[in-house]
């Protein structure tokens, strides 16, 4: 059902397609904009990366999201409609600043938790107990959470958020605070949620998380967004027509067509380069210019990974 | 309505499964009636009879030192060093000795005792001998203990109020009484209370759990939820505390049993001895032929005790909600408990006046500082309980009662401000300008 979202929902005019939007969300605090005219669109059944260095913004959209609090203008639909407070239901959020009430045992916790969010005790209670087995935590039903250790804490919050089975989750950096194991557990358990319809926008700066897992991006920076879209269309752009060559020999000459850069040696007598191409030629015609002076061994296109979009992004935006 | 519901069973449920609160609850009636028990028990029972050795070389005081429950007087006839000599070798409590030129040097008088004598003791003599000096004076200038005794007369009045049930008697001693214990309730409460409002709100701002409260119910019904739930708390432990007193002292009655005197002939009496034994009012012992008891029990009943307890909850509510919601606002403008000490002042001030008002409202219970404390939201609470007692006009009443819900309604309605935007703030120093800015906040 989101295939057809996949290839349009950049533009505003996916209307039901997207289970959030938001139109020119403005929000001023005391002396500083936090937000400034932010428009982004998440499709539905996507995995959303909403990325910005600390401070541009994050956190306040989210907190527009939530209902915490209020832009000063502009406006949100969630699955088409006004923002509204039965909506509240129908999202789960898990805070960058994880907290649970430290003295209150731990099913207690999860039960009270699950009610706010609008299920009956019985259901919460049937839902929280195939949680318990799937994460084989059934001894910490009546352990208080300050018994906990930190990365336990952390999934006792993560099932307080998605055991409500929100058709939007929204993870303030998920993975901080998680072992190498535990973070592919949850990594798994998101990708599943996915798959049953979830949609989930991830706060992170963790670029290799935006690489593997999400589908969409939007940039914050200095309170404005700053670029959005599919992922690897913007990867695309950010593209500098450069080619790696890992070879034998040596490159001569090849600097008065092409820009080289960052020849290293490899291993012993094989050396790689980045070749920047001029307009107007294409990739065939450096292949040909290497083949005739060195043993090509690899070649390939540098596609900008995550972390060089972030960085360039980000650096291209003049001080305001 | 349901959130705070939810908030409110969670408030309520971990306050009262506490440890602390357990033992708060069962502990306090406890100590309560073991006081009152050991009181009893002292006073009643287990009272040593001690023997006191008088050796009056004046003559004067034969047979003038009566022998007591607890103290047996013996009078010895030899001199001052074996009669010294015979206190330690009978064990006696105390040898009282009084010399022969008593009447023209009083301070002559000497108490020997191995271990010092209890103060009551020490002035149980002396009264004993100043009244002995003071009857041969008054014989040697021609007046008889008799006539000095008919000249004084104890006035003992009793007060009636007039209303339009008619002529009822009616004790200011009482509702004294009744006044003080309610404003002093009100007035605890308040401030344990509304610290556990303010500490649960620095506590969820710590441990930054109210960020994810906050995403599933408004700032307003988390603040609401755990006001009432706390109320709620206290009702409970009033409750309890109570019901277990009464439990307790029917208790300790039934164990006291053959100590305590059965008919009220028999309190009477023990009442005189209690008195008797307690100097400053020995004179007023022997005043009225009325059961002291009952006096208390028809001075009680004569206060309008079904206003007094629905005007204690009222009041009790109102002054709990008007303060807790500003101790929320505290606990929400800081980021740890440390830290509330700055904004507690312009809260506890007023409570801590009213209830030193409430001092001078006791003693005058109709004037205008009265009249005026009592219908400001801020001190109504504490000074109108102790008006009570005394009678107040109803339109007094009602005024002060509408303008505390207006209170409460007002100072909910500002904390609610300060808290919404306080519960989110971190590691900032907060002034009193700050938080005027967050009351006119949108959003």
């Amino acid at each position: 059902m989101w295939g057809i979202c996949v290839h349009y929902s950049h533009t505003p005019y996916c209307y039901r397609m997207n289970i959030l939007e938001t139109h020119n969300i403005v929000k001023e605090y005391a002396n500083h904009r936090a937000l400034d005219d932010v428009s982004i669109s998440i499709p539905k059944g996507s995995i959303f990366g909403l990325l910005g260095p600390n401070g541009a913004g994050k956190t306040s959209l989210i907190r527009i999201i939530n209902q915490i609090t209020g832009p000063d203008s502009g406006h949100v639909l969630f699955d088409g409609k006004p923002l509204s407070e039965r909506h509240i239901e129908r999202i789960g959020y898990l805070p960058e600043e994880r907290g649970l009430y430290k003295k209150m045992k731990v099913g207690d916790q999860l039960l009270y938790l699950a009610q706010l969010k609008g299920l009956s005790e019985k259901q919460a209670m049937e839902k929280l107990k195939s949680w318990f087995i799937k994460f084989d935590i059934k001894t910490w039903w009546d352990k208080n959470v300050s018994d906990l250790s930190k990365g336990m804490q952390q999934k006792v919050q993560f099932v307080s958020t998605v055991l409500h089975e929100p058709d939007l989750i929204i993870l303030d950096e998920p993975f901080s605070g998680f072992d190498p194991i535990n973070a592919n557990l949850i990594r798994d358990e998101i990708l599943e949620l996915r798959q049953k319809g979830s949609t989930v926008i991830f706060s992170t700066h963790r670029m290799e998380t935006v690489e593997e897992l999400c589908d969409y991006i939007a940039l914050i920076h200095r309170s404005k967004k700053v670029l959005d879209g599919p992922k690897n269309q913007i990867k695309e752009q950010f593209k500098t027509n450069t080619y790696y060559v890992e070879y034998m020999g040596i490159l001569n000459g090849l600097a008065e067509q092409y820009a080289v850069s960052a020849t290293r040696e490899v291993e012993p007598g094989f050396h790689r380069s980045d070749i920047q191409l001029p307009e107007g030629v294409n990739s065939n015609q450096l292949l040909r210019d290497l083949i005739n002076q060195v043993e090509v061994r690899a070649f390939g296109e540098n596609i900008p990974t995550m972390n060089d979009v972030f960085v360039r992004a980000v650096n291209e935006i003049p001080e305001a | 309505m349901k959130n705070i519901l939810l908030v409110l069973k969670r408030e309520y449920m971990v306050r009262v499964k506490k440890k602390s609160f357990l033992i708060m609850t069962f502990l306090a009636p406890l100590l309560f009636v073991g006081f009152y028990a050991t009181v009893i028990w002292v006073a009643v029972g287990s009272v040593e009879s001690k023997t006191v050795q008088v050796l009056d070389q004046s003559g004067l005081f034969t047979g003038q030192f009566q022998n007591s429950k607890t103290i047996n007087f013996q009078y010895l006839t030899m001199s001052l060093d074996s009669a010294k000599a015979s206190l330690k070798a009978t064990k006696s409590t105390a040898l009282v000795y009084i010399p022969e030129d008593v009447m023209e040097n009083p301070k002559t008088v000497k108490i020997y005792a191995p271990k010092n004598v209890s103060l009551e003791l020490q002035s149980d003599i002396e009264k004993t001998i100043e009244k002995q000096i003071e009857s041969i004076k008054l014989t040697e200038a021609g007046i008889t203990r008799r006539v000095l005794e008919d000249s004084r007369i104890n006035v003992d009045s009793q007060t009636i109020s007039l209303s339009e049930e008619g002529e009822k008697s009616s004790s200011s001693g009482a509702a004294t009484a009744i006044g003080g214990i309610c404003a002093f309730l009100i007035y605890i409460s308040v401030f344990v209370y509304g610290t556990q409002v303010m500490r649960g709100v620095t506590e969820e701002k710590t441990s930054r759990i109210v960020e994810v409260i906050i995403s599933s119910v408004k700032p307003f019904q988390l603040m609401m939820g755990k006001i009432i739930g706390v109320a709620l708390v206290g009702l409970t432990q009033f409750v309890l505390w109570i019901l277990l007193t009464v439990a307790l002292t029917s208790v300790a009655g039934a164990m006291l049993g053959d100590q305590l005197p059965k008919d009220p002939q028999q309190i009477e009496q023990q009442f005189n001895d209690l008195n008797k034994n307690m100097p400053a009012s020995a004179l007023k012992a022997n005043s009225g032929p009325a059961n002291p008891v009952s006096e208390v029990l028809s001075a009680v009943n004569s206060l309008n005790l079904p206003l007094i307890i629905s005007c204690f909850l009222f009041y009790f509510l109102g002054g709990y909600l008007l303060y807790s919601a500003l101790f929320g606002a505290v606990g929400a403008a800081v980021d740890n408990d440390a830290d509330t000490q700055q904004f507690m002042l312009p809260i506890t001030l007023p409570i801590i006046f009213s209830f030193v008002f409430a001092q001078f409202v006791l003693r005058d219970p109709d004037g205008s500082l009265a009249f005026w404390t009592s219908i400001i939201p801020f001190t109504s609470p504490i000074i109108m309980m102790v008006r009570i007692p005394f009678g107040v006009p109803g339109w007094q009443i009602a005024l002060s009662m509408v303008l505390l819900v207006l209170g409460f309604m007002g100072t909910t309605w500002l904390a609610a401000r300060i808290y919404r935007i306080g519960i989110l703030m971190y590691g900032k120093k907060v002034s009193y300008k700050e938080l005027a800015k967050w009351v006119f906040y949108r959003g």
